[in-house]
């Protein structure tokens, strides 16, 4: 049985923002899933739905399955113990995230304290610990956030996330607001990290170059729904939908000659939240966009070895169709 | 800043305070708070010293002087000498100590200042430590749930009671508890003073009978500023409540309750805390009131005696006094943000 | 190039939504039509001490819905008559903290160097200043009356006016319409009085409605502490002679009940209003 599934996830603001719709995936014991999209796409609210910490406005719909629980229907009580235990977040933003009256070993020993049997000593020796495994000095345990560097305090986010030793970490771009060096450190530590302890990561980004590396599998985002979905490095040699190409293009790889004459950059901007449209979604910024596309529903079709996309494209009846 | 590049910590192990820039903020600070004094001394000279006619005339406008004895008296008041000479003279007098000498009591100014320094001490003390905790709790939980009932209300109630008199007040409480007013027997609270005159008892009774005179003052004035304290936590805690930090909190599992109490209180409270020594002025309107109608006998009460005649010299010590210690406190505010918010300590 | 115009219609509309706003409102019409009639109905007979008909501090009955003071006057007339006495002081030491406020902010919001930075030291010293001795010790000093009155609560005022004013001044003039007025040749005066000032305005409404809140509440602590004409019928007064008569101990409600009731009453009025307003300007002005 796998370890995360996610059946049919919408999530709706308010009367008619609906932010995500109709999201499913599954994900096992110890794989990487990478859930890339623009900005408005709908992934960060897929992340935070996911240990239902979205505000009081929205509503969700669908499953969550965690091991063989929903947690969409779980009691506060259940709910609270599954926080962190079983699944931690890796914020983004973590100046903003860890609170800046409290020192860093506080916040970390925090979960510990609250979710395992262990007295102060043990959790302050466990912090350390933690600290060390993420390459800060555990001297630095009483340290308030503002004093330490952005790539310091986002090493003590993954530190306080790994701190239950849950069974899925969920890094809600994790990397954004880092420089390229302290970037590429830290998604090296956190595929280490994960890697030793067995831990199913899902991570978010825009940036599909970021998850292409360190992810085995990716989810791509649009409007709300996984427009793509597949194996990160046949998704990226070989993608199967328009946006992916866009995305990718966006994002060359330096050295990689093709890259230089891909286009990059997409006009337009996503569809209003408040709009169910008919047909495909992505169609008014589709450059491949032909006459069905703007009335034929879209699911996601097979489209290759655990492969599915969400293009008409993919279906044999439109595979030589065009604008 | 790259990790690589980033000093191994050497900076942390020399203790805070040394390698802060507290003393240059505190010299700041001080010298601001100086400045602020003679400002404040200026004024007080002017208003007292340079805008009364004469005040000699005042003085005397009840009993026939001959216009030797007013040179006289002139002379031995100094308003004779030209007005900088005056003004060092009243900065001297001032930092030393020496406030004149009252025009009713026939007793130095400062002496009469120092008698009554105690009651206001005890009676704005208390008002302030019960109206800081109720205002902190109505605030904190009016805040976390803006927009309930109970924020409403408390809100309302914070509201009206700002618009209340506090002497009007002061004055219906004393009516109530004293004269008595329906159900409520006469004679609950005494009417005034600071202890009942001719006790006798012992000193665990002083105290209790001190007590008692001041449940009233004390009340009438709680009522009065504690919705200071309620709308500047409230409105901290409402600008904390969108805070990432506590999207953090939750999902690492905690109760609602103890992410305010343990997460959002503490940074709501850093802006209140400093607010409570700001607020030492309006307090001070308010115990000049409160002392008044109960005849407390404090610095309000003095300022209220000082106004018959008007008794110049008096009226100018305690407006000194009052200014000065409003001044100190503004000063203690600054100081103590400092050094409680641990981003502004590392500055 | 004012931002006032188009947020003002929109404005007035959100405004009579809002219930605190009409409450508010209405009060102060209510209150501002009973002091500006009340000549038509009071005669100074019945204000006058040696013409007092009624019983002496007698309790509510025929002819004297709320009693009668120490002199045998009406306390219900008494009371509307104070209403012109308490809002004119409020009002008048209000526009006075106003426009020197305003006047001082606009100055060092404009020149922002040594003339800005002076004004404001000056409005931090004052500020450091407890608003109450300093009004007491002023009107002690002016001599007893409504205009000494007047002038310590204008001059205990203009501070926070004059803070708002220099902040708005300050962000209007780094807006780009500025240059380009200026490089069309305007000069100081121009820029302030017609660029800068439409655009404060709201604000000044705002602080100024809250103002005479406050104005009203020190008026009345002045004149209870005897800073006020006894002769004259205000609110204080009234308060004051309870105080110092024997209305408190004979427990004459009925005489130190009214006229704080009504205190309470118009600064709720005023400050309902001006919080309104203030709601209403908030998202177009940032004024926070």
């Amino acid at each position: 049985m796998s370890l995360l599934e996610v059946r049919d996830l919408s999530v709706t603001y308010g009367a008619d923002v609906r932010a995500v719709r109709g999201v499913s995936f599954s994900l096992d014991a110890g794989q990487t899933l990478g859930v890339a999209g623009e900005s408005g796409s709908g992934k960060s609210t897929v992340a935070l739905s996911l240990l239902r910490l979205l505000p009081s406005s929205a509503r969700t719909s669908g499953e969550v399955r965690l091991g063989d629980e929903d947690v969409l229907t779980m009691g506060w009580g259940r709910l609270r113990t599954v926080r962190w235990a079983e699944a931690s977040i890796v914020f983004q933003g973590a100046m903003s995230a860890l609170n800046p009256v409290r020192t860093i070993g506080e916040q970390i020993r925090e979960p510990i304290l609250l979710h395992e049997k262990v007295g102060i000593r043990a959790a302050r020796e466990r912090s350390a610990e933690l600290l060390d495994s993420v390459g800060v000095p555990a001297r630095r345990v009483g340290a308030y956030p503002h004093e330490l560097s952005g790539g310091q305090r986002q090493r003590v986010m993954i530190a306080m996330a790994l701190a239950c030793r849950p069974d899925l970490i969920i890094a809600d771009e994790p990397t954004t607001a880092l420089d390229v060096i302290v970037q590429a450190q830290i998604l090296s530590l956190l595929g280490d990290l994960v890697r030793e302890s067995n831990i199913s990561l899902i991570m978010i980004s825009h940036d599909l170059s970021v998850l292409a590396e360190t992810c085995d599998r990716l989810a791509v985002m649009y409007a709300g729904r996984i427009v793509e979905i597949g194996t990160s490095r046949q998704m990226i040699a070989e993608p199967r939908h328009p946006y992916t190409r866009a995305l990718s293009g966006a994002f060359p790889t330096i050295g990689d000659p093709a890259s230089r004459l891909a286009p990059s950059g997409l006009p337009g901007d996503p569809p209003d939240p408040r709009v169910i449209a008919a047909g495909c979604p992505f169609e008014p910024r589709c450059p491949e966009a032909f006459a069905e596309c703007s009335t034929h529903p879209v699911e996601l079709w097979p489209a290759g070895e655990r492969r599915e996309s969400a293009c008409l494209k993919v279906l044999p009846e439109f595979a030589k169709a065009s604008a | 800043m790259s990790d690589a590049l980033a000093a191994p910590g050497a900076a942390a192990t020399a203790p805070r305070w040394y390698r802060s820039s507290f003393w240059p903020y505190l010299g700041a600070k001080l010298a601001g708070a100086v400045v602020s004094f003679l400002v404040m001394l200026v004024i007080g000279f002017t208003i007292f010293n340079v805008m009364p006619s004469d005040p000699v005339a005042t003085l005397t406008r009840s009993h026939p002087t001959s216009p030797g004895q007013m040179a006289a008296l002139r002379k031995q008041l100094g308003v004779d000498l030209p007005v900088w000479h005056r003004f060092l003279n009243f900065v001297g007098h001032t930092l030393t100590g020496n406030l004149g000498d009252s025009w009713q009591y026939h007793q130095s100014v400062a002496s009469l200042i120092a008698d009554r320094l105690w009651p206001t001490v005890l009676l704005i003390g208390s008002a302030t430590i019960i109206s800081v905790v109720l205002g902190l709790w109505l605030g904190i939980r009016s805040g976390w749930r803006h927009g309930s009932v109970f924020d409403r209300l408390s809100s309302g109630v914070s509201l009206t009671l700002w618009s209340v008199p506090t002497f009007w007040l002061g004055l219906i409480l004393l009516v109530l508890f004293t004269v008595g007013a329906g159900p409520i027997p006469s004679g609950l609270f005494p009417a005034g003073q600071m202890s009942t005159p001719g006790y006798e008892g012992s000193w665990i009774g002083q105290v209790g009978d001190t007590v008692h005179h001041l449940i009233l003052p004390c009340l009438t004035l709680v009522l009065v500023i504690f919705a200071q304290y309620v709308t500047i936590m409230r409105s901290s805690i409402i600008d904390e409540l969108g805070a990432p930090y506590l999207l953090t909190a939750r999902a690492k599992g905690l109760r609602d309750d103890d992410v305010r109490r343990k997460h959002a209180v503490p940074n709501a409270l850093l802006p209140s805390v400093t607010v409570i020594f700001l607020q030492l002025g309006t307090i001070l309107a308010g115990a000049i009131t409160v002392e008044t109608v109960y005849s407390w006998p404090g610095l309000g009460f003095l300022t209220f005696q000082a106004l018959q005649i008007p008794d110049l010299p008096l009226l100018e010590g305690t407006f000194v006094v009052l200014s000065g210690a409003v001044i100190v406190m503004n000063l203690l505010a600054d100081l103590l943000y400092r050094v409680l918010d641990p981003r502004v300590r590392a500055q | 190039m004012t931002l006032v115009a188009p947020a003002r219609l929109g404005g007035v509309r959100r405004f009579f939504r809002m219930p605190t706003a009409i409450a508010g409102l209405s009060i102060l019409v209510a209150f501002t039509l009973l002091a500006l009639t009340a000549p038509l109905y009071i005669h100074p007979s019945d204000l006058d001490v040696t013409k007092a008909t009624g019983g002496q501090l007698a309790p509510p009955g025929h002819g004297y819905p709320l009693g009668t003071d120490q002199p045998g006057r009406s306390v219900l007339l008494l009371l509307i008559w104070g209403t012109r006495t308490s809002l004119a002081i409020g009002v008048i030491a209000t526009l006075l903290a106003m426009v020197l406020g305003s006047a001082i902010g606009l100055l060092a919001g404009h020149y922002q160097r040594w003339l800005g930075r002076g004004l404001m030291h000056v409005t931090d010293w004052f500020i450091a200043l407890p608003s109450l001795p300093l009004a007491i010790s002023l009107s002690a000093v002016l001599g007893q009356g409504a205009r000494s009155i007047t002038i310590a609560i204008a001059v205990t005022s203009w501070t926070s006016t004059a803070r708002l004013v220099r902040a708005q001044t300050l962000a209007v003039e780094a807006r780009p319409f500025i240059e380009r007025v200026r490089a069309l040749g305007a000069g100081n005066v121009q820029v302030m009085v017609r660029h800068v000032l439409p655009n404060v305005a709201p604000l000044i409404l705002v602080s100024s409605t809250l103002t005479v809140a406050s104005a009203i509440l020190a008026e009345t602590t002045l004149t209870f502490l005897g800073l006020g004409n006894p002769t004259e019928v205000s609110w204080g007064t009234m308060i004051n002679q309870a105080y110092t008569g024997s209305a408190v101990t004979r427990g004459a409600w009925w005489y130190l009940l009214p006229p704080g009731i009504a205190i309470v009453i118009v600064v709720l009025g005023f400050t309902m209003t001006g919080r309104a307003v203030e709601h209403i300007l908030n998202p177009r002005m940032m004024i926070r």
